[in-house]
């Protein structure tokens, strides 16, 4: 592990994760200090520019209220970068733990997980995610949950892939031989070994959970207004998208260049932990 | 073991698999907070009514006769009424089906039509100009959110450029084919990317594969090879992937038939939370997962019928 870690340190970072973390870090920023970097306050009206085109006072336009978009763009940063981390932290979270439990113990628990991996995949993971939101009522709480429901099991399935593997090699029969207790095998030996592809599709997966949150936001089952979210701002500026494009522009684009962001953060992680996928 | 064999013992594996389907959603079900009485009679129902209804309901027994009701009912096709629409969950169902199965299979055309010239463009200029901006685009189309597209197409080429209608279904097959075509252009969009950063990938290690220098010593030009030899693998890993993304094409479906205002079971799935549907959704779920499970039915079979080793 450690020679691993030194053989990585002595590395160039990859482009992609430059350019990756660049983006992360202005999304970051826009959450910390909002008002530094928002001209305006995002539920401010201005009754004297309602619906104006991007102009220098008001860079990316206004909507039906003259609320800034700009300001509403910056200020819905903090929702979605908290979509993506708890979306993944979560799930992430339980599905390690469950993938270290059935791949280290096999068995009837195993047995079982195997069941659960086929059902599981069998359901379009959007459907059972706005199927459980349905039942559990709209909100962003609610969403976490359907979302963890659900997706623990891609993050357990890859947990218990890696521990298999982990579990054969030479060290972990060392540890035994020295009389290691069962639980500090586990998680001193197994889970740093192992743990590399799963923390590399989390920062791949929070792409997919911007677009699920933002999704979910826009069909009106995630964050609720007034909460300033990339997709609610979208959804409510659809309705003038042919008059005041702008509206629904710019969020769209924060979406598409955060999720970019995560993306390329993922797959530079990727090459730069030597994690094939 | 003999294709015959292998073919019925993967029938058979669909016995446990739609079983555990219908397990899943009776639970799921269950879960409604409250229960099911209190959610179609909201706080009006009088005692007597609300009693005459969990006899109705059957949730009067016990937990594991409600299971062997509900899998019955849903084995012979009868999911209740929509509260909704007031008729028959799996006549709405039926009607609404055919959109969303139409739709799912223009935008896998569209995908694969899209994704296979540009893998082997891109493959075959690989790291110049034209391979990065291929991935360049795609890159950015992974990243783009469907309902997001969808409203960028339909404003330029509905809207603005009036080339296609601005949602809708119509009435021949001509017209659903133009009404679909924008939504599924944009459900394609994330499946085209997928399978072309695939292809591409496997006709490069092809491409560098023994095998082809090989064909060419032999004389064969080298157009010849690459169809013959990089067609036919790459089809058989285009196959599976198209058929692991099934699910996430319906699920895109419910976004994509929401911003299109299109008529089938998605825009039907989002319409039945708001309206507290839970009969529709409980059957939705239930038939989009049986789906999905009969699309990997279907992988398996043109797997097999594709490459000899499968089922030998």
């Amino acid at each position: 592990m450690r020679a691993v870690l030194a053989r990585i340190a002595s590395r160039p970072l990859p482009a992609p994760l430059l350019g990756g973390l660049a983006l992360l870090a202005v999304m970051v920023a826009f959450t910390v200090s909002p008002g530094t970097f928002a001209p305006y306050d995002p539920l401010a009206f201005d009754y004297n520019a309602l619906l104006s085109p991007p102009s220098a006072a008001h860079l990316f336009g206004t909507d039906q209220f003259g609320r800034d978009i700009l300001s509403r763009t910056i200020a819905a940063a903090a929702v979605d970068l908290q979509i993506a981390l708890f979306a993944t932290i979560f799930p992430g979270l339980l599905g390690s733990l469950i993938g270290l439990f059935v791949g280290w113990y096999g068995g009837v628990a195993d047995a079982v997980f195997g069941r659960l991996v086929d059902l599981v995949v069998t359901f379009p993971f959007l459907v059972l995610v706005i199927a459980i939101v349905a039942i559990l009522g709209p909100g962003l709480a609610n969403m976490y949950i359907a979302v963890t429901a659900v997706g623990w099991v891609f993050y357990a399935r890859l947990m218990r892939g890696e521990v298999l593997v982990q579990k054969s090699g030479e060290y972990v029969a060392a540890a035994r031989v020295l009389g290691y207790s069962t639980p500090r095998i586990i998680f001193r030996h197994i889970l740093p070994n192992a743990v590399r592809p799963v923390l590399v599709y989390a920062v791949t997966d929070m792409a997919l959970a911007i677009l699920l949150g933002s999704s979910l936001g826009y069909l009106g089952l995630g964050a609720q207004p007034p909460t300033a979210e990339w997709g609610v701002l979208i959804a409510d500026g659809k309705n003038f998208f042919t008059t005041a494009p702008w509206i629904v522009l710019f969020p769209g684009a924060a979406i598409v260049l955060a999720g970019l962001g995560f993306s390329l953060t993922g797959d530079g992680l990727a090459d730069l932990l030597e994690v094939r996928r | 073991m003999s294709r015959g064999a292998w073919l019925v013992s993967r029938l058979l594996q669909m016995v446990p698999t739609f079983l555990l389907i219908g397990l899943a959603v009776f639970v799921l079900a269950r879960l409604l907070p409250g229960n099911a009485v209190m959610a179609l009679l909201g706080d009006r129902g009088s005692d007597e009514a609300v009693a005459r209804l969990t006899r109705q309901l059957g949730l009067d027994q016990s937990i594991g006769m409600q299971l062997l009701a509900f899998l019955e009912s849903v084995l012979r096709g009868q999911f209740g009424t929509s509260l909704a629409f007031r008729i028959p969950v799996t006549r709405l169902i039926a009607e609404r089906l055919p959109v969303t199965l139409m739709l799912t299979g223009m935008a896998i055309v569209i995908a694969l039509a899209l994704a296979l010239p540009l893998a082997f463009v891109a493959a075959l200029k690989v790291n110049r100009w034209p391979d990065l901006l291929i991935r360049g685009v795609f890159q950015v189309g992974l990243s783009s959110p469907i309902f997001y597209v969808g409203l960028v197409l339909l404003t330029v080429f509905a809207a603005w450029l009036r080339i296609f209608p601005v949602g809708g279904y119509g009435d021949t097959f001509a017209e659903h084919i133009y009404h679909l075509f924008l939504p599924a252009v944009t459900l394609a969009f994330s499946l085209s990317a997928i399978v072309m950063r695939n292809l591409r990938a496997s006709i490069l290690s092809v491409i560098r594969a023994e095998y082809v220098d090989f064909a060419r010593a032999k004389g064969l030009r080298s157009r010849v090879v690459l169809l013959r030899h990089v067609l036919r693998n790459a089809l058989i890993a285009t196959v599976t992937l198209v058929g692991l993304h099934i699910g996430s094409l319906l699920g895109g479906a419910v976004i994509t038939e929401t911003v299109f205002a299109v008529p089938g079971v998605g825009r039907l799935m989002v319409d039945s939370i708001f309206a507290r549907d839970y009969p529709v959704i409980q059957a939705l779920t239930l038939v989009l997962a049986v789906l999905v499970s009969l699309a990997f039915l279907v992988t398996d079979l043109v797997q097999m019928w594709l490459d000899p080793r499968v089922g030998r």
